[in-house]
């Protein structure tokens, strides 16, 4: 299958006043193209860090990043927003939806950035709502929703566009087993039946069985998966 | 205009928040737009003075009179193309609160100077014609209900006639008006026929108040003031003579510096409303350091989510300012009828509301600023960690 997400040799190092905290110690790792993997590990393992790299929200500090034939790890800040927009749907652990602005409206914020009209902008949105089972929501604030609504919004929005690679950070950490499972039921379906490549970042156990194969972290470096105690 | 509802909802975030900040951004404009008013209405004496317009008064004194003998002599120096007289009267109607400038004037060379004004030629004509004759400047006659064709019973504080009675009549027989609003407050008087008054007061006979000089090239009016001052140098009735607009800066000031005063206090309010916006706008952008974060996430360049804060810094400004304009504007008729017509007319030009958008422009961008800069340096990482 070929290689969506090609990582070799990544490093990160912070800098928290005079301390130097290196994160990740050069980490390889291979994402075929419509693969969905669960990202795991303890906290401070350096999974979110790892998948912020991949998402393009921060560079690393060595090694190399290479998505659908592209080199993103020495793209400067503006060409790596331009390429997120393109290519890449997010979806975190609070949904971080804009409080102020209706569901529709939420989803239509990555199209701002296209040549969209208006009209065609809001067509997509509603599709992506449709697609999500939110249609008849689109008017709705974050705030009347419940937080498992508010999360197919986020995800409406990260698929609007229509990206190669959904990267989700605990995107069931803040919701209860059931609404979890309808979020990743959605999460697999958009794998499963649109050929969405997806990343996700879990400690949960049960979420990482949504996903086709688990990586794992361990203080900054892959690890074979822990054995079941 | 694509991003006009994310700037709105951004904006209106917090409603009582931006309301209150609209007001008072409202409030400062709306004095604003006033203050502009009342300096420009004084300073439109110096606004719509004629560059090729002189004005000629005695040496040491503008209440010295001057001989009107010398009105022969000042034509006669070179690149004057015209000279008309003024003198003062010094006029009352029915009560003290009721004063006016009288001008006694030569009809036809006194309209001839002053092209800015507009007088029907059926009432240039009579006012030309008819020794006792007057015009009324429009908004004089609106606030007295005078008609045309009346007689003008008015007091002299200064010239008896040869009888001693202070009491004057005079038969109005037209108006005088000005198409430009800050023209139309010059038209608050009276003009009078000089040589009616001139043979019926009792003293001061052949002198005249002061005199306007029009020449050929306003570039020469400093050698053409020189000019008719030397003229009569070393006689008894010394002149001055000065470009209209400097004579009019000159007898404005006598008042006070109104300019002065209103710039001063407009910096005074607007470096409140500075101060008060530009801690409202941090605050607003501090709160939305997350949203921030998730626009960046989603594609919006640095440069675009600066754009983005500024662009509400203006919309904010241009809100406020608009409303305070509005205000202003609307507060005119009622100003205008509550001076009676005692000062000179109030008006919302288009310099002003130029003026009024370059300084909401600059304090949009003061405000603006410093959150923007601060919303371009945001990390992703941190703000989304709450590390910002």
């Amino acid at each position: 299958m070929e290689c969506l997400v090609e990582i070799r040799g990544i490093t990160k190092v912070y800098h928290r006043g005079r301390e130097r905290i290196e994160v990740l110690h050069g980490v390889d790792l291979d994402i075929p193209r419509g693969d969905f993997v669960a990202l795991m590990g303890p906290s401070g393992s350096g999974k979110t860090t790892l998948l912020n790299l991949i998402g393009g929200l921060d560079s690393p500090t060595g090694g190399t990043i290479v998505v659908a034939g592209r080199r993103i790890d020495r793209l400067s800040g503006g060409d790596l927003a331009a390429w997120r927009a393109a290519h890449v749907g997010f979806v975190f652990q609070f949904y971080n939806l804009l409080p102020a602005l209706s569901a529709q409206r939420n989803v239509e914020l990555p199209l701002l950035l296209t040549d969209l009209s208006s009209a065609e902008r809001r067509r997509r949105a509603r599709i992506a709502l449709t697609l999500v089972g939110l249609a008849d929501r689109a008017r709705h604030k974050p705030r009347e929703l419940s937080g498992g609504q508010e999360q197919r919004v986020a995800i409406a929005r990260a698929i609007v566009s229509d990206p190669t690679l959904l990267v989700c950070d605990e995107p069931t950490g803040d919701l209860d087993r059931a609404t979890a499972d309808d979020v990743l039921r959605l999460l697999q379906m958009l794998n499963r039946d649109h050929g969405k490549t997806v990343v996700m970042v879990t400690h949960d156990p049960k979420a990482a069985e949504y996903a086709r194969r688990r990586v794992h972290l361990d203080k900054g470096t892959m690890t074979a998966e822990p054995r079941s105690v | 205009m694509r991003y006009l509802p994310l700037l709105w909802a951004g904006l209106f975030r917090k409603k009582t928040r931006t309301i209150l900040t609209l007001l008072s951004i409202a409030v400062a404009f709306a004095l604003f737009g006033l203050l502009q008013a009342v300096q420009v209405a004084f300073e439109s004496g110096a606004d719509s003075a004629d560059a090729k317009r002189l004005l000629t008064t005695a040496r040491y004194s503008i209440i010295e009179p001057l001989p009107m003998a010398y009105l022969r002599r000042i034509e006669q120096v070179p690149g004057v193309v015209g000279v008309a007289s003024a003198d003062w009267f010094g006029a009352k109607y029915q009560n003290e609160s009721n004063a006016f400038p009288v001008f006694a004037v030569d009809p036809n060379r006194y309209l001839d100077m002053y092209p800015e004004f507009t007088v029907a030629p059926a009432h240039r004509e009579a006012f030309a014609r008819t020794r006792t004759g007057a015009l009324a400047g429009q908004r004089l006659v609106d606030r007295f209900a005078w008609r045309v064709g009346q007689k003008l019973p008015i007091s002299s504080e200064i010239h008896p006639r040869t009888d001693g009675s202070m009491n004057w009549e005079f038969d109005l027989v037209g108006i005088i008006d000005a198409e430009d609003p800050a023209v139309r407050g010059n038209t608050d008087m009276v003009l009078i026929n000089v040589a009616y008054f001139d043979e019926a007061r009792q003293s001061g006979r052949g002198k005249t108040g002061w005199y306007i000089v029009r020449i050929a090239d306003s570039t020469q009016a400093r050698a053409i003031s020189a000019a008719i001052d030397a003229r009569f140098m070393n006689s008894p009735d010394e002149t001055k003579t000065q470009p209209e607009k400097e004579f009019a800066i000159g007898f404005a000031k006598q008042i006070g510096d109104i300019g002065a005063l209103v710039t001063r206090i407009l910096i005074a309010v607007f470096f409140t409303i500075l101060i008060l916006t530009g801690n409202t706008m941090a605050q607003a952008i501090r709160e939305r350091v997350p949203e921030l974060a998730i626009l960046k996430t989603l594609g919006f360049s640095d440069g675009k989510i600066t754009a983005l804060v500024l662009a509400e810094a203006v919309l904010l400004l241009a809100l406020g300012g608009s409303l305070g304009m509005v205000a202003a504007v609307a507060a005119m008729p009622g100003l205008n009828g509550a001076t009676g017509g005692r000062f000179p007319p109030l008006f919302v030009g288009p310099e002003t509301w130029l003026l009024a958008a370059a300084v909401a422009a600059g304090v949009a961008l003061a405000i603006g600023l410093p959150p923007a800069w601060r919303a371009n340096r945001l990390k992703i990482v941190d703000a989304l960690s709450g590390h910002q």
